[in-house]
């Protein structure tokens, strides 16, 4: 395994489909997995089943839900789309996010004198 | 929440939502091998590069499930699966598995049920635990209070909202009740009007006393028990304000007691009583002497040590107040809960520790035989690590083997306790209180299953530990049955075996002991002999209204009786032995005593042939003759323990008593053991029925040499020309009264000498397995041997040697347990001390019998094992 690839965080995969589906609207499993290495430039590839472990269970804690539906090339594909409590969640889970990226960032901003650069 | 309930849902549709799965994959695979076509890749290409993106589809499936639903059940159901089909496999091991541990949990089971009854649960009243019962250390051994300081104390203490009292010495069989149905003794006790009222008992029907009915001249009334009502008048409600007639009275029926309302299993275990009658607190009653038991309901916030400490001063000011009266006040108080179980409490404990042993030992012998299967099943299991099965998952695998099979064993033992229980209940010729209440509720079940599960992880866990230690290529490749990694195994084996020889041996000198002292008790000289002894009561009816007539009544049923063939001899008395007492003080004429240490002697009312009926020995002088009555000189007879302590160095035959104005004594009888059977008889005294009106109740006692089922009948008929109504069932046997007496002692000692046995056969059946199997896994060793010369004899010596070598290292250690444990038994025993040669040498003795019979046959069989065969065998 290359070890440059981060492992993803389930928390962070969990933002990222909630975050896809609030702005792309309802999309399928094969969607949201191609928009997210899109956006990631690859640099999160993983398998691609995995997601599906991510949106039961996101299914399941009702932040989204699943319907029936037909993909582009005729096939049956659940659509899945972000609900009220998810929009809440997603609120939550990005502040969150940006509060431990700021520590982060200034964390990494130090440097050997003890000032910020 | 939700979550839970969501993946709780996921479960139960599992293979709808794997389809679901499956679909969704589908589609997402068909649009990533079109992406790749358009990416320019051969549909072959195409169709690989997807798959490895889509990534394990079969582990992707497995892990979708784990997350949405419930992985802990999908192992647990695999788990039980396996389970089965294992021990469907093995149904012999399973079954006698299941069997034991039902007999063990069974046994725990109802130990903790009579355990939870008496020690842990409440007494069945409102608010029990503010219940008090307060004692009169100045009446020995009845512990009764005078009626004076029951209402002084009401008015003088702070400490009890309520005070009430029931009367003690209310005889068994008082009140004959006639009219509609067979004439029948009833049992009625007198309670004071607030006695249901402190014990929270409310009427199932009609009321209790009031104030009016109990007074000393109000109309008679009584209360009904429910059985009574039930058996007699078939619940009928309508028999509120009714009058029934006993003793030939009419007395009118208030209300009847609850089912739930048990008077007898509380304060009279081992009895029956009918009737509750009032029980005035008057001047008259006061002059009964101290005749009342008193219970007491406690304010809220008093503690018993504060009322202790009042009623210590409360009693010393009354006593002086009383000086008059004779009687004294010191009361000691304790919990009418302590009063009540507290004397079994020890003996229960010992039941519970016992109870646990024997669970102990279960544990062993099926951890042994599980250890013995794992051997067996080392393939199986190294087939499943080669297959990829985790450390964590083997023994889990192992543990709800055990745990099933466990948990099997306790619906049987449940099962068995509910019959046990329903047994014990039925049981009312023991003296054990509230054994009535006992019952298999949800607290016993909680325990049950605790139980089960500590169990099956307890026996489970050893084995189970022991299962990855496999090495998985070795046992492959082994083709023979495999010596690795059996040598640890053997050795825990022989632990677990000397574990069980040593828990057994305990048990088996507690039981020993407790046997022994058993025995002792039965050898007692009770004074009398009661064999072949029969007891009815005869009161005279109230036609016989004077003495004279009384007297006349008493010569003619003792004529009647003793001319009848098979009666060897026959008398009256007024209380039985081991049935009632009472005590009155007593002196020589002439003799000064200090207040503090004024003889007191047991009272009884005999008539003549009394003494020769029962076989108490007349030490000196005469019996009574039909001749001492009211018109001839006052006379007494008394004990040697009362003649020794009135005129000590003396002759007492011609000294004078200061009984009813001088009684003269004219004879000095053996001691008779009254209270209890382990109790030394105190001073007693035997007044003449003809001289005194004083008894409340005839006894006739008659020895026979007819058989049981005869003499009832025989009596009656002898009887018929003077009472006609006399009842069959009322016979009793002397002998029944004996039992009675040690029918606790009896109880525990048959409860632990079942388990011992049962201990005993775990025991032999272990160390049985271990040699036969250590002979199994040494044939070739045994051929070898057999093959150089050695001689069957000596085989068999050695593999016997090998079998006592085990229970030896378990006996040593049981043997040094039980001299320290034994110790805590000492209130227990009687005529043997806790060090009791006998109880250790017998149960060493019954161990090395045991493990040799247990020895002998795999030792047989070895010796058996023709040296070619077994060489060849590998």
């Amino acid at each position: 395994m290359a070890e440059t690839k981060s492992e993803i965080l389930q928390g962070t995969l969990d933002l990222m489909v909630l975050q896809t589906l609030a702005v792309m609207g309802p999309m399928h499993g094969y969607g949201i997995a191609r928009r997210i290495e899109q956006l990631s430039e690859n640099a999160l590839a993983v398998n691609q089943g995995t997601i599906y472990l991510c949106l039961i269970r996101l299914v399941q804690k009702k932040w989204i839900k699943a319907v029936w539906g037909t993909s582009e090339n005729n096939r049956k594909a659940k659509f899945y789309s972000i609900t009220k409590t998810g929009q809440k969640q997603l609120k939550i889970e990005a502040e969150g996010w940006e509060r431990v990226s700021g520590v982060i960032g200034r964390l990494l901003q130090l440097t050997p004198g003890g000032k910020t650069s | 929440m939700s979550y839970l309930v969501a993946r709780i849902v996921a479960w139960f549709r599992r293979s709808e939502l794997d389809q679901d799965l499956d679909q969704e994959l589908q589609a997402h695979l068909s649009l990533l091998i079109e992406e790749n076509v358009r990416r320019g890749l051969s549909p072959d290409q195409a169709r690989r590069e997807a798959l490895l993106r889509m990534g394990n589809v079969a582990s992707l499936r497995e892990a979708h499930r784990e997350t949405r639903g419930l992985p802990l059940v999908d192992t647990l159901v695999q788990d039980l699966r396996y389970t089965f089909r294992i021990l469907k496999r093995d149904t012999g091991f399973a079954l006698f598995a299941i069997l034991i541990v039902a007999l063990g949990i069974g046994a725990s089971t109802i130990v903790f049920s009579v355990l939870n009854t008496l020690l842990l649960r409440p007494l069945p009243f409102k608010d029990a635990d503010r219940l008090v019962w307060i004692a009169n250390k100045k009446c020995v051994p009845e512990q009764t209070t005078q009626v004076a300081y029951i209402l002084d104390a009401r008015r003088a203490n702070n400490s009890f909202t309520e005070l009430a009292a029931y009367f003690a010495y209310y005889n068994i069989g008082d009140r004959k009740l006639t009219g509609d149905g067979d004439p029948e003794r009833l049992t009625a006790v007198p309670v004071t009007q607030n006695f249901f009222h402190v014990l929270g008992v409310e009427p199932q029907t009609g009321r209790f006393f009031n104030e009016d009915e109990s007074r000393i001249d109000s109309p008679a009334t009584v209360v009904l028990t429910d059985s009574l009502w039930r058996r007699r008048f078939a619940s009928n409600p309508d028999i509120i304000g009714k009058t029934l007639q006993l003793n030939g009275k009419a007395v009118r029926v208030v209300g009847v007691t609850p089912a739930s309302f048990d008077f007898t299993s509380v304060f009279a275990p081992g009895s029956r009583i009918d009737l509750f009658s009032p029980f005035p607190l008057t001047p008259e009653t006061d002059s009964w002497g101290n005749t009342s038991a008193v219970i007491g309901r406690l304010k809220p916030g008093v503690t018993l040590e504060s009322a202790q400490a009042e009623f210590d001063i409360l009693g010393t000011r009354l006593s002086a107040e009383h000086r008059s009266n004779g009687n004294e006040f010191q009361p000691v108080l304790s919990s009418l809960k302590t009063y009540v179980t507290g004397r079994l409490r020890l003996a229960l404990i010992v039941l519970a520790c016992a109870v646990g042993l024997v669970m102990l030992i279960v544990c062993a012998n099926l951890s042994n035989l599980l250890l013995a299967r794992n051997a067996a099943r080392q393939k199986e299991i190294a087939i499943r690590v080669a297959l990829g099965a985790g450390r964590r998952r083997l023994i889990r695998q192992m543990l709800t083997e055990s745990i099933v099979l466990s948990g099997a064993g306790a619906v049987g033992g449940v099962l068995l306790a509910v019959i046990g229980t329903r047994i014990l209940t039925r049981l009312d010729a023991i003296r054990i209180p509230l054994l009535a209440n006992v019952q298999i509720d949800l607290s016993v079940l909680t325990f049950t299953l605790a139980m089960a599960f500590v169990t099956g992880l307890t026996f489970g866990l050893i084995p189970a530990l022991q299962v990855p230690a496999i090495r998985v290529n070795e046992t492959l490749k082994d083709s023979n049955r495999g010596a690795s990694g059996s040598k640890k195994n053997s050795w825990l084996r022989s632990a677990l075996v000397v574990t069980e020889f040593a828990f057994a041996c305990l048990l088996l000198v507690g039981t020993g002991l407790l046997i022994r002292s058993f025995l002792r008790v039965l050898d007692v000289d009770l004074g009398f002999q009661p064999e072949r002894l029969a007891t009815i009561r005869i009161d005279p009816s109230s036609n016989y209204s004077t003495q004279a007539k009384r007297n006349a009544y008493f010569d003619e049923a003792l004529q009647l009786v003793q001319n009848t063939a098979g009666v060897e001899a026959c008398g009256l008395t007024d209380v039985l032995p081991l049935e009632g007492d009472r005590s009155w003080g007593v002196a020589g004429v002439g003799q000064v005593y200090e207040r503090e240490n004024y003889p007191e002697a047991f009272v009884r009312i005999v008539s003549n042939g009394y003494f020769k009926t029962m076989g108490i020995p007349l030490r000196a002088g005469r019996d009574f003759t039909e001749h001492d009555t009211a018109t001839s000189e006052k006379v007494i007879i008394i004990n040697d323990t009362l003649a020794r302590r009135l005129w000590p160095g003396q002759d007492a035959v011609g000294q004078m008593v200061t009984q009813d104005g001088g009684r003269r004594v004219v004879g000095v009888v053996g001691g008779v053991r009254h209270v209890t059977v382990e109790q030394e008889s105190g001073s007693e005294m035997y007044l003449p029925m003809r001289q005194t009106t004083d008894f409340s109740a005839v006894e006739l006692v008659v020895r026979t040499s007819l058989p049981d089922t005869s003499v009832a009948t025989t009596i009656r008929e002898a009887l018929q020309p003077l009472d006609s109504n006399l009842g069959a069932k009322e016979f009793r046997s002397i002998q029944q009264l004996v039992d009675k007496a040690t029918s606790p002692r009896r109880f525990v000692v048959m409860m632990l000498a079942g388990f011992s046995g049962f201990a005993l056969i775990l025991a032999a059946l272990g160390i049985y397995a271990v040699i036969s199997y250590s002979v199994q896994q040494r044939t070739q060793e045994i051929g070898i041997r057999m093959a150089l010369g050695a001689s069957a004899r000596r085989l068999q010596a050695h593999i016997i040697l090998q079998t006592l070598v085990l229970a030896g290292i378990g006996l040593i250690i049981g043997l040094g347990g039980s001299l320290i444990m034994t110790r805590s038994l000492a209130a227990l025993l009687f005529g043997v001390n806790s060090y009791d040669p006998a109880s250790f040498i017998g149960t060493v003795i019954v161990l090395i019998a045991v493990a040799s019979i247990a020895g002998y046959f795999p030792a047989r069989r070895a010796s058996h094992i023709d040296p070619i065969n077994a060489l060849r065998s590998n």
